[in-house]
């Protein structure tokens, strides 16, 4: 509790009890000639509402000369006094002091729940230790920090930046960033990210991103930003609240006013404007709906996803239709060679080496897999550094040199064939050239490769990759990639959660699409798609989709960025690695578990269903106070709930969100 | 530019967002938004005049809740 409040509480206790002593004097007919005086009465009340509202007064004569003329204070002060006009002293005193009652209460909670979003959003390293050349250790800030600094990590610390061990073994705890309680072992050479609390271990990491490039600047940046993009409701209740206080009071002026003009009884139509006036701050509401997508965002930070904004949230409650990328995110993407077919007259070492070699430049995964099971080395390369990065890009030449079992094969020239395979240039162990394709059944129809046997029926799952060298076929490597263990537990609680269809859109083949969907109970599959043609069927799914229900798209952002902002909510997997992912995507899922897909949902739709119900209720009870205000049945006392007890009992039910923040996966 | 900075004392929702939309009206902003719960104020404006704009920002702020400060 601050001073400021701690002086208010003691303020309203003494005027509370003043209030109860003068009430007990007035009943109890201990010296009626004074208590039942009218005037001395008044006088007597006028002690604890000046205690008790003294600030409030100040606040108001502020207001007036600010020409805030509808500010809560003003409006609070305007509403006793007529309470005092009508002879409503004693109930004017109660007025004001529950009133700062409720402020007092709300004041609390609104701290109570400020803290809470501060902890939950409590990542930031505060400073760094960096080790001198000379061996001493000094403290910075964590910007303050430079690339290939060595920075000691002493057990409890937040990691300052980003970067790798280099001496040290711990367990580290990355809870605050991906919501998963299992601490990481890690030892010299892993890579760490920032934001993530060091265990028992003692670790001393060089530094590989200055502190703005890294992971929790970049995270805290983007929750910072999360606000700024209001939810449907948020904005609704601020313009609402715009025109709700001025049509109040302008309600209130009237009631005094008109009805008494024609049935007379001036005072009880005042009496009866004041509890309007009691009623007109829309606080309740202003101050709910935000706290709880605020709230909202908060949990969904804590288990490990990333929110951008709270329209955000609003959309994921509405998903409807969940699509789906395949590698990598219903799968793990982790490929290995687990059949050779070869073709007659060839043997497997000649498909498989023809494959590596020319597969040598390629980052994908399918590719490594090949080189993997080949065990190819490079020899030599003739190309600089700086085109051997580049060289993955089509077109590019290389003159590489790479060895397997004491051969050597020089890969010339590589062209890639997006989204069917590739075509290369690669010369024998004997020197003999051949140009070669490698890739899916499409590129070798194309190339008119004659004389391969049909995919055997035992390839289930598996990912094909033909290969030919010239216009003969070679063999058939069988390719395949496990689901993700968690992954129909996964999409059958979005189901839970709303969810009615699942569509997977994958550029591999239809057999292993149809595999995956069967496997995982997928209702529409796309396959054999092309990375454009995946943004066009999700167009016309986006256009054809006229219901209130949303379009999300779930993929992990490697190639597939164009989707995930196109989609209604792009939700990226995996994204605390890569930068493309998190600027494409909505919604990061910070590690690759897909249990947080179904975690997330639930806590937007929890989300939504509390800021409803805020809404729904605090509107029910101003509405009808008001109404039964004006016909003399509700008295100012509860205005008052209606004001301050609405807002207090919204805030509480808000905080719901902050609570039990953890979601449990089974 | 686009800033951030501190409000200490801002107690009231409401006039947070009597806040907002004063301070989006003045001459010079390209947008603002004032955020109850963390107490933040984030300015885009012109950057010849900030200074001045800032100015005119502190006193809407103080015409709307007296006890409010933007710290700076």
């Amino acid at each position: 509790m601050s001073k400021k409040q701690k002086k208010e509480l003691r303020l309203i206790i003494i005027a509370g009890v003043l209030f109860i002593v003068l009430e007990i004097l007035t009943v109890v007919p201990i010296c009626p000639q004074v208590f039942n005086n009218k005037w001395i009465s008044m006088g007597l009340f006028t002690v604890p509402y000046l205690i008790v509202g003294l600030n409030v007064i100040k606040k108001s004569i502020k207001g007036i000369y600010n020409k805030q003329l509808l500010d809560e204070s003003f409006l609070m002060v305007i509403a006793t006094v007529g309470a005092y006009i009508t002879g409503e002293y004693a109930e004017a005193c109660a007025v004001m002091l529950f009133y700062q009652v409720g402020e007092f209460f709300q004041q609390y909670a609104v701290k109570k729940s400020r803290k809470s979003i501060k902890d939950l959003m409590d990542i930031a390293p505060e400073s760094a230790f960096v080790e001198r050349k000379d061996g001493s250790v000094e403290e910075v800030f964590p910007d303050e920090v430079e690339i290939d600094d060595i920075i000691v990590v002493k057990p409890g610390e937040k990691i300052p930046v980003d970067g790798t061990v280099i001496s040290g073994e711990s367990m580290i705890n990355t809870a605050a960033l991906t919501g998963e309680s299992v601490p990481r072992s890690v030892h010299p050479g892993c890579d760490i990210i920032s934001g993530c609390v060091n265990g028992e271990g003692l670790i001393r990491l060089k530094a590989a991103k200055k502190y703005e490039d890294s992971t929790v600047a970049r995270i805290l940046e983007l929750v910072e930003n999360a606000s700024e993009k209001k939810a449907v409701t948020e904005n609704f209740i601020t313009r609402f609240a715009i025109y709700y206080t001025p049509i109040v009071v302008i309600c209130a002026l009237l009631l005094a006013v008109v009805p008494s003009t024609v049935l007379g009884n001036p005072l009880s139509w005042i009496y009866r404007a004041c509890t309007f006036l009691v009623i007109s701050c829309p606080c309740a509401l202003v101050i709910s709906v935000p706290l709880s997508f605020f709230g909202g965002i908060g949990a969904a930070s804590r288990n490990g996803v990333l929110v951008k904004g709270s329209n955000y949230l609003e959309l994921l409650a509405d998903i409807e239709v969940l699509v789906t990328d395949k590698t990598g995110t219903l799968t793990k993407g982790v490929f290995e060679v687990n059949k050779v077919e070869v073709m007659p007259g060839y043997t497997e070492d000649e498909v498989i080496s023809v494959a590596a070699v020319a597969e040598s430049m390629s980052t994908h995964p399918i590719a490594v897999s090949i080189r993997n099971y080949w065990n190819l080395q490079l020899v030599s390369d003739d190309v600089d550094n700086k085109n051997k990065e580049n060289s993955a890009i089509p077109g590019n030449t290389a003159n590489l040199k790479l060895k397997s079992d004491n051969l050597i094969y020089t890969l010339k020239d590589i062209q890639n064939i997006t989204g069917k395979g590739l075509k290369a240039t690669i010369l024998d162990a004997d020197q003999s050239e051949h140009t070669v394709y490698v890739g899916k059944r499409q590129l070798m129809i194309e190339k008119a490769v004659k004389g391969f046997s049909d995919v055997s029926s035992e390839a289930g799952g598996s990912t094909v990759v033909y290969v030919a060298k010239g216009n003969k076929a070679l063999g058939i490597i069988y390719i395949s990639d496990t689901i993700k263990g968690e992954a129909a537990k996964a999409l059958e609680s979005v189901r839970k959660e709303g969810v009615k269809s699942v569509v997977l859109l994958t550029g591999d083949d239809k057999r292993v699409g149809d595999y995956t969907a069967s496997v995982l109970g997928i209702d529409i599959v796309e396959s054999e798609l092309l990375p454009e043609e995946k943004v066009a069927k999700l167009e016309e799914m986006i256009n054809a989709n006229t219901g209130k229900g949303k379009i999300g798209y779930i993929g992990d952002g490697i190639n597939d960025a164009p989707v995930l902002t196109r989609a209604d909510v792009g939700i990226a997997m995996g994204g605390i690695g890569s930068d493309a992912a998190i600027e494409a995507a909505d919604v990061v899922v910070m590690d690759d578990n897909l249990m947080h897909l179904g975690s997330v949902m639930r806590i937007a739709r929890k989300t939504t269903r509390i800021a409803k119900q805020n809404i729904i209720f605090a509107l029910a009870v101003k509405v009808g106070v008001l109404i039964l205000g004006a016909l003399g049945i509700a008295n100012m006392w509860a205005a008052v709930f209606a004001d301050v007890g609405v807002a207090v009992i919204c805030i509480l039910n808000a905080m719901r969100m902050l609570k039990n923040q953890k979601e449990k996966h089974q | 530019m686009k800033k951030r900075f501190k409000l200490e004392e801002l107690d009231c929702a409401h006039c947070a967002s009597k806040m907002e939309k004063a301070i989006n009206a003045l001459d010079g902003v390209n947008s603002a938004t004032v955020n109850f719960m963390q107490q933040k104020l984030t300015i885009d404006c012109d950057d010849d005049s900030f200074y001045e704009i800032m100015d005119k920002v502190e006193k809407e702020i103080k015409k709307i809740e007296p006890d409010c400060s933007i710290v700076r």
